[in-house]
């Protein structure tokens, strides 16, 4: 069985190296296709700079070359250095702002989680009744409107907020402390909490008309009992389950959020990169977020192994 | 005794074996629940009307949504749209009667002619607008122009000017071009004008000789108000539906298409070919959705004149094709197990009968609720590279990059953003719940719960 | 359904109370742990747009600086940051004149420059800046492995080019510390404007035992480059904050009256700096149209400023393109109105219709160059412009004029611009405009390799003198990428760069002015301005045409405003 395991892992991880490379090629072709030039700026250069830029960044040459050195240096971990930001190695951006967006990832699924959770748990109770339509209505609202509307009205409602109160109880946007991170990680979390709220909800509902509650109940089981040791407990098993997803959906998702909450997270370097035509940083960006969604997706199954006996490996 | 008629063979007698109810399809039985379930036939309702303001809109609402109405522009729904006429805008070199803040001639949303004497002590003169009359704080509006130069005292106003009241201000700049505290204000009523000229070119009369100079007019109609080149908002929420609900229903029924034939083509065949297609499969999985989006849609390139709607479609068909692969894929090697199939199969049934008789339409509950699962994710990401700047190009409009506008102008002409989001909204709520109905009424688990 | 299970029950709800303080308290300790995660990667400011007592400022920059080796900056951002960190021989005053930096004074002649360098300019490390330091960072400059894209603005040294080209060692380069206090610089033609070209961040000096402990990470980070200017910049989180600290070893006492700048956020979205102003956090924000209805129901005291930029219609005279017809470019310019699309399109109060490839701020001999040289008036005749187009039809033996290619940047003003040009000759002219919105690069690939008609760009002066205007056009330039090309034009540029009497040199500019007029060479737009509000309590902030976008060197906080 361990050993079993081991060799499991062993292939996963694998077949993950060889995703990795997989990624690492369709992002070189696909960024090599790009019309344009990251060398150009607005004043226009001499063929000696030019020439002098390329030679620089092994523009010179032959195409196949060039991915066969991507390829080299991405096996010794090595991104190169930015195009736009000439001081900097890509790894280094990469170590400081992916803490940045996995830390706002993080804080969202918690809020996401939690959120989901209690309200679903919340509705199921008061089914049918106002807080069950007031909170419905506001699920519908973190599922159909665009986050992007969603961030702008929650900087304004800040700063409303603020005004009235005469002085800054949140941060409207920056980053630094616990309290910059409240309102974007709820706002990036708001559309898998109200996601969560529903299956929460729906699955709390299947389980009041299941048969093991009513047999509790009618063994004389009190309500609160039966609702904290059935009725939560195997409601919360599906939220778990697509949470392992979202995890990383969110993490890697965090682009209006920061643009908006002007927070130096990857997600908006990857945009003004993808702007600026920055191949290396468009690369290791691509390839960094490629790799750590497949070691999540690795992980996820393997904790699913442990948390639900059910699910077997392979 | 026998007539002949009575000979004759009997009529096909319909009720022989008594089946009270009809029979029921499995798609008629679907519908059926369906329709018992309120909120998926409201939504399915909305769609349709989505799809009718869509489609039929454009044949209603007869308005180009490319002409640029500069009259009225950012103007909300239902406000007055009287306009006086007068002649034709002739240029203007200052000349005029000397005197404290004036205005030369009359005040009209064509231009505000503004005229002073140089205030004592100044070293130049900065000319400001406001809505509110200048208060003890000294806020004088917005500044207009600036002349560090006194023998320039005249000024004329074309900014932007809608009809009401201004209060023009005129402050006098220190040596060091600094405002100083002396100054001059003015109240101004603005009054809503239009020239024959351009009521010809707008199409609201005939000919010049209809009207004359002095007469007053009715501008064009708005119901929805207009954007920020004063384009008819109702006109291109129609012709930004058309992008978006194309985007948000071609790319998913592509990819689901793509998804469909590429797993049941693994599924069926199985063997080495189905771990190879499937291993290529989980490679696209892999990749970073919104990042490759991105990256694709700048590698396709956009030419000139174009929308770039197609190859936000082709990056989508590329991308998100292998879910849906997935799902089918497991579908078709369960029903390859079904008795029924085996026994098609032993009757000599060909290949393609099987699977497409027998396999493909027991699939066919599964990928429609898929399908409108992702239409609803589809219009958020136009929505979302609007927000970017990766969306469609101008002047297309699509509800995602109206919607991106008007959040700039969100406090002060809130419609610009309300419309286009609450289309969006809509929809997404509308295919959304219309999955969730869909879902529950092709669930065979539950086809007798009624 | 069971009709108990559906009513709430107390005991459940208050089970689920008390898991919810569970929930909470636990998400209180996650929050709580991952500020302190966040705490490194974060800006680390406090105390608002104005701390009086501590004399320090918070401001927002649009967008973080690439790099800070000025051998090698090109934008905007980088030029802000180094104008108050760092000093060149020249610099400007708070209006935007001349006066000395490091250089205490200094002599142009026709076939070279001195400088005469103050003792007392320092490094922030207490080394002396001397004339050596000018010597090693311009050779660097220009050598090709320094690969620096703003090289081309320091040929008129002497062999400057040819270094940069490769085909001369760097030590060939014109410039010399005779001592350690004079540079002797040398000419490759007359360049009369060259003190105007050394206040720019490409003539900055570098100390070279400073640069060598860098190891090939010079500018990378705050403690990767030496400061010289009034301020020093004591951190540098990237992407998120930056703090500039008053220069202690700054020799002068003109400059630098806050002890302390944040720059406490780095965003491009003005909507969001706009909210952090509201909130008291940033001293000052750019106000656009949008914005402001809201600015005077507050009651702020909006500001204006020019921007330095020209914005205009670029044709392209490639040969087989329609626009390469003058009469046909003649139609362009005559069948629109900048002033209606300033005014009525763009809404901004800030900006100037324009008239001319020279904004009106450029300097003549004694006042303004515009008013010594007015431009030709802009004159909008649909039926003229008719003509003329009618004329090119004939010209160019066309039954209908095919759809004409409009090139775009991907900002919201490049949308608008494009999309109102193209219902202008769409109505007045009738001719389809295709546009071609495309993000920065890709742009300027297709403006390198001509593929456009017209397209909608700007210039911005990298020094104050019309020349950095007035030779866009000359046959030789590359960033003339509509490829103009006229003897006249380039005679005219020739005595523009040489000429040494400046009547004579202002009667050149005069002439490319209207050349460019006459020959429809582009369709002026706009001069670009700024709407902006800056905190009361704050005096003596500027907006720059030249040079950095914003100038707090010159700031003070006055106690006595109110908020």
């Amino acid at each position: 069985m361990r050993q079993g395991m081991a060799w499991y892992v062993c292939k996963r991880l694998i077949q993950g190296v060889v995703t990795v490379w997989f990624i690492a090629t369709a992002t070189f072709f696909a960024m090599h296709n790009v019309p344009g030039d990251p060398l150009l700026n607005d004043r226009a250069m001499t063929p000696a700079i030019r020439a002098n830029l390329e030679a620089r960044y092994g523009l010179d040459q032959p195409l196949f070359n060039q991915y066969l050195i991507y390829l080299g240096n991405l096996a010794r971990g090595d991104f190169g250095i930015s195009f736009t930001q000439e001081n900097r190695q890509v790894n280094d951006i990469i170590r400081e702002h992916f803490p940045v967006s996995a830390t706002l990832g993080i804080l969202a699924v918690l809020f996401a989680a939690a959120g989901g959770v209690l309200w679903g748990a919340l509705t199921a109770l008061y089914r049918n009744r106002m807080p069950d339509y007031i909170i419905m209505f506001l699920v519908i609202l973190g599922i159909s409107v665009p986050s992007f509307v969603v961030a702008a009205l929650s900087q304004l409602g800040l700063v409303t907020l603020n005004n009235l109160a005469g002085r800054s109880l949140l941060p409207v946007a920056g980053w630094g402390s616990v309290f910059h991170m409240l309102t974007p990680a709820l706002v990036l979390g708001l559309s898998t909490m109200a996601y969560l709220t529903r299956l929460m909800r729906s699955s709390m509902l299947e389980i009041i008309d299941s048969d093991f509650v009513r047999t509790a109940r009618s063994k004389g089981v009190p309500p609160a009992l039966i609702f904290s040791r059935h009725q939560l407990r195997n409601a919360i098993l599906p939220v778990v389950t697509v949470l392992g997803p979202q995890i990383a959906v969110i993490t890697t998702g965090g682009f209006v959020v920061e643009l908006v909450f002007a927070i130096p997270g990857l997600g908006r370097f990857f945009v003004e990169a993808v702007q600026q035509l920055d191949y290396t940083v468009i690369m290791g960006t691509t390839v960094f977020y490629g790799a750590f969604l497949v070691l999540m997706v690795i992980v996820v199954d393997l904790l699913y192994g442990f948390i639900d006996p059910r699910v077997r490996l392979q | 005794m026998y007539s002949a008629a009575d000979f004759l063979p009997l009529g096909e007698q319909r009720d022989v074996h008594g089946i009270s109810r009809p029979s029921l399809s499995y798609l008629q039985d679907a519908w059926r629940r369906l329709k018992a379930n309120r909120r998926a036939l409201a939504s399915l309702y909305l769609v349709l009307g989505l799809l009718f303001f869509t489609i039929a809109g454009p044949w209603l609402w007869r308005v180009d949504p490319a002409v640029q109405d500069l009259d009225q522009i950012s103007q909300r729904p239902g406000v007055d749209r009287a306009a006086l006429i007068v002649p034709d805008y002739q240029s203007w070199d200052g000349a005029g009667e000397t005197g404290p803040l004036h205005v030369v001639g009359d005040a009209t949303s064509q231009s505000v002619r503004l005229k002073w004497d140089a205030l004592p002590g100044a070293f130049g003169h900065r000319i400001y607008r406001n809505i509110f009359p200048v208060g003890p704080e000294l806020a004088y509006g917005m500044p207009l122009a600036e002349f560090f130069d006194n023998a320039i005292t005249h000024h004329e106003d074309r900014l932007d000017l809608r009809p009401g009241r201004y209060y023009y201000s005129v402050v006098a700049l220190g040596e060091d071009g600094v405002i100083g505290g002396n100054y001059q204000s003015l109240t101004v009523d603005v009054q809503r004008v239009t020239t024959l000229a351009e009521a010809v070119d707008r199409g609201l009369i005939a000919d010049q000789d209809q009207l004359e100079v002095g007469d007053s007019i009715e501008l064009q109609l708005h119901p929805l108000g207009t954007d920020y080149l004063g384009r008819d908002m109702l006109a291109r929420l129609m012709a930004g539906a058309r992008v978006s609900l194309f985007i948000g229903i071609v790319a998913p029924a592509l990819f689901v298409l793509f998804g469909v034939v590429f797993g049941a083509t693994a599924g069926f065949i199985g063997g080495r070919v189905d771990q190879f297609m499937m291993r290529f499969a989980d490679f696209v999985v892999a990749l970073p959705f919104l990042l490759f989006m991105i990256l694709f849609k700048i590698a396709f390139g956009i030419g000139p004149g174009e929308s770039g709607v197609m190859p936000m479609l082709v990056a989508m068909v590329v991308l998100l094709w292998p879910a849906t692969a997935r799902l089918v894929r497991g579908q078709i090697l369960q029903l390859r197990e079904q008795a029924y199939v085996q026994a098609s199969q032993l009757l000599g049934a060909r290949t393609n009968y099987l699977v497409l008789r027998h396999m493909l339409p027991n699939t066919f509950g599964v990928v429609l609720v898929t399908l409108t699962f992702e239409i609803p994710k589809a219009i958020f990401v136009e929505a979302f590279l609007s927000f970017i700047g990766m969306g469609v190009a101008p002047p297309t409009p699509s509800w995602g990059s109206m919607s991106n506008e008007g959040i700039a102008t969100m406090l002060t002409t809130p419609h610009e953003l309300i419309f286009p989001a609450l289309l969006i909204s809509m929809t997404v709520l509308a295919f959304n719940l219309l999955g969730d109905g869909l879902r529950d009424a092709l669930d065979a688990r539950m086809r007798n719960s009624g | 359904m069971n009709d108990r299970a559906s009513r709430a029950n107390f005991s459940e709800l208050r089970q689920l109370g008390l898991y919810a303080l569970y929930v909470v308290s636990g998400l209180v300790a996650a929050v709580w742990l991952l500020g302190i995660a966040a705490n490194s990667t974060g800006s680390t400011v406090t105390g608002g747009a104005i701390d009086a007592d501590g004399k320090a400022i918070t401001i927002a920059l649009r967008t973080e600086p690439p790099q800070l080796d000025y051998s090698r900056a090109t934008d905007s951002s980088s030029f802000t940051v180094l104008f108050h960190n760092m000093e060149g021989l020249l610099t400007y005053d708070d209006n935007m004149a001349l006066i000395p930096g490091v250089a205490e004074r200094y002599e142009i002649r026709e076939d070279g420059a001195t400088f005469w360098l103050r003792e007392d300019a320092r490094w922030s490390n207490g080394e002396p800046v001397t004339a050596h330091d000018f010597v090693f960072a311009w050779r660097r400059v220009q050598d090709p492995a320094t690969a620096s894209a703003y090289a081309f603005i320091m040929y008129p040294v002497k062999n400057a080019e040819a270094i940069n080209r490769g085909d001369l060692p760097r030590e060939a380069l014109g410039v010399r510390a005779v001592s350690d206090h004079i540079l002797e610089v040398e000419f490759e033609q007359p360049t009369p404007y060259f003190d105007k070209l050394v206040a720019f961040v490409t003539f900055y000096p570098i100390n070279e035992a400073f640069f060598e402990s860098t190891d090939g990470r010079f500018g990378a980070d705050a403690d990767m480059l030496l400061y010289n200017g009034p301020y020093r910049m004591t951190e540098w989180v990237h992407s998120a904050s930056m703090r500039w600290e008053r220069n202690p070893d700054y020799w002068g006492d003109h400059k630098g009256f806050i002890d302390t700048i944040n720059v406490g956020y780095i965003t491009q979205d003005v909507n969001s700096r706009l909210n952090l102003f509201k909130d008291g956090q940033i001293a000052d924000t750019q106000l656009v149209p949008q914005m402001l209805g809201e600015a005077m129901e507050r009651r702020w005291q909006i500001d204006r400023s020019m921007d330095g930029t020209v914005f205009f219609l670029q044709l392209n005279f490639r040969e087989g393109r329609l626009t390469a017809n003058r009469n046909f470019r003649k139609a362009l310019l005559l069948a629109q109105d900048p002033v209606e699309f300033v005014y009525k399109a763009l809404k901004e109060p800030s900006y100037m219709p324009a008239v001319s490839l020279f904004p009106f701020w450029i300097r003549g001999v004694d006042s303004y160059f515009r008013q010594e040289h007015p431009p030709m008036p802009h004159e909008y005749n649909v039926a003229k412009a008719r003509e003329h187009l009618e004329a090119a039809r004939q010209e160019l033996g066309l039954e209908e004029f095919p759809p004409i290619h409009l090139l775009a940047d991907d900002s919201p003003i490049g949308a608008v611009s494009s999309e109102y040009y193209q219902a202008v000759y769409a109505r007045n002219l009738g001719l389809e405009l295709r546009i071609d919105k495309q993000i920065f690069k890709q742009r300027l690939a297709k403006m390198d390799a001509g593929d456009f008609d017209i397209v909608v760009s700007g210039w911005g002066p990298d020094y104050d003198d019309a020349l950095t205007f007035g030779d866009l056009f000359s046959s030789w330039n590359l960033n003339n990428r509509g490829r103009y090309s006229s003897p006249e034009m380039d005679a005219l540029v020739r005595i523009a760069q040489s000429e040494l009497d400046p009547v004579a040199r202002m009667e050149a500019f005069g002439k490319i002015q209207d050349l460019v007029h006459d020959d429809v060479v582009i369709v002026p737009m706009y001069e670009r301005g700024w709407s902006y509000v800056v905190d009361p309590r704050l005096k003596g902030f500027k907006r720059r045409a030249v040079g950095p976008e914003v100038d707090y060197t010159y700031a003070w906080i006055d106690e006595q405003a109110t908020d």
